[in-house]
């Protein structure tokens, strides 16, 4: 355990040391959202109907950008070796390296989703359900990404190859999530999807840890 | 820091151990006791397999036939008090460029509570001293080397797997790294090690020849 904890500090202060690594997808989150309405239609009322479903695909292809790092330069120097020489429970490491992940992707997009609503002229009564959306959604992005990011740790350029792998797990949490936001945007509860998101959440905690865990070994089966 | 383990704590045992790698028989019918006050010293050419015997030896692989045993059971029936009493040391020194010397080495040795002043020693010890706080995107190979051989100062594993440890090391490196493999056989520790540099005259030496047939020891 003390080398899950060791690695999720360690983690945290490369992300501080390498800030682009992190600042880059939430970038193009802001710049996604900025740009929607100069191309599309700026006419507030229709920004206001599609404004959930712009923050949320931005949202999911901005974890997408930074999941390709996740698990690589584990791999390149040496470190995912140790830990499976340590004989800790890959479980806890790799539930360890998603968390981490969440904190440097999935936790700054949810921070920074308000800002996105005023230029999108979310309605006022669903910022909540918006944030609560992915205060949930997210991280069950990093969860299913570490999967795609541990498929494709040894992979040369695999970012397209983790897209093509991860992107068709992401769609019903992109369904959901978008279409909380927008029956809160009309006045309409939002329960169903809010139990659907939470469900997800809990299935991919128990579930992703086991087939990223197992990939990472055959990674190092050479 | 000194310290002895008692006479029985290594017993790592390979019984018949059959390896094949692309269609190439790397080793057949190959045995290996290794035991406290050992040092064994894996030697052939490029691609015998030395590499790859270390990695099924260390239990980072499980292709292959035979047996592996750590104390009369398998290797991985209690994989974690074996991987807790012995280092692996592998071609990568998982040393992270954007930090510092004493943060890797930190997580390095975060499976074993070690002091903090014993990681500033062992920085010491393999002359990084005053680079403790540098970047290691800033230190020659070398240095990035013996940051992770500064491990070898506070691990308290009886049994060491090193492979090629001597890579990119100066004289004084190696000097220093032939110490402490002294040490730690002379401790009652244990070391497997594939080297093309000689280490006559440290401890009993045996040489394990790989290439071609396999052998035993």
């Amino acid at each position: 355990m003390s080398l899950v904890l060791a690695t999720i500090k360690r983690d945290l202060l490369l992300a501080a040391r390498n800030k682009g690594e992190w600042l880059n997808p939430l970038m193009f989150f802001l710049m996604v959202a900025a740009l929607f309405p100069l191309a599309v239609d700026p006419d507030p009322k229709f920004l206001s109907k599609i404004a959930g479903g712009v923050i949320w695909v931005a949202a999911l292809l901005a974890t997408l950008l930074s999941l390709d790092a996740l698990y690589k330069a584990d791999v390149e120097d040496g470190s995912l070796e140790q830990w499976l020489a340590s004989g800790e429970s890959l479980y806890a490491m790799t539930l360890g390296k998603a968390l981490v992940h969440w904190c440097i992707s999935g936790l700054p997009l949810t921070l920074m989703a308000p800002v996105l609503g005023l230029m999108l002229n979310l309605p006022s009564e669903a910022y909540v359900a918006m944030l609560a959306s992915l205060l949930l959604g997210t991280p069950i992005l990093s969860l299913l990404g570490s999967v795609g990011a541990a498929l494709t740790a040894s992979v040369r350029s695999g970012g397209l190859l983790l897209g093509l792998i991860i992107l068709p797990l992401y769609i019903p949490v992109l369904i959901f999530a978008a279409s909380l936001v927008y029956n809160a945007s009309i006045g309409l509860a939002y329960n169903a999807q809010l139990g659907f998101l939470g469900a997800m959440l809990a299935l991919a905690l128990c579930l992703t840890p086991f087939a990223a865990q197992a990939a990472l070994k055959l990674n190092l089966s050479r | 820091m000194t310290q002895s383990f008692p006479s029985c704590s290594v017993a790592l045992e390979a019984q018949d151990l059959y390896c094949v790698r692309d269609d190439r028989v790397l080793f057949q019918g190959l045995s290996l006791l290794v035991q406290n006050g050992d040092l064994i010293q894996l030697a052939g050419p490029n691609g015998a397999g030395k590499t790859t015997l270390l990695r099924l030896l260390a239990g980072l692989n499980r292709d292959y036939d035979g047996k592996l045993l750590w104390q009369g059971q398998d290797l991985y029936d209690d994989f974690a008090s074996y991987a807790s009493a012995r280092l692996y040391q592998g071609h990568l020194a998982a040393v992270k460029k954007a930090l510092t010397p004493i943060e890797n080495l930190r997580w390095l040795c975060s499976s074993w509570s070690v002091a903090e002043e014993a990681l500033w020693q062992a920085l010491d010890e393999v002359e990084l001293g005053g680079y403790e706080e540098t970047p290691c995107r800033q230190l020659s190979a070398g240095q990035t080397r013996r940051v992770a051989l500064a491990r070898l100062c506070v691990a308290p594993t009886p049994l060491w797997i090193l492979d090629e440890p001597f890579t990119a090391l100066d004289k004084a490196g190696v000097a220093w790294l032939e110490g402490r493999l002294q040490q730690q056989v002379r401790s009652g520790g244990a070391v497997l090690i594939t080297s093309h540099h000689a280490l006559e005259g440290i401890g009993n030496l045996q040489h394990l020849e790989l290439g071609g047939q396999g052998g035993s020891v």
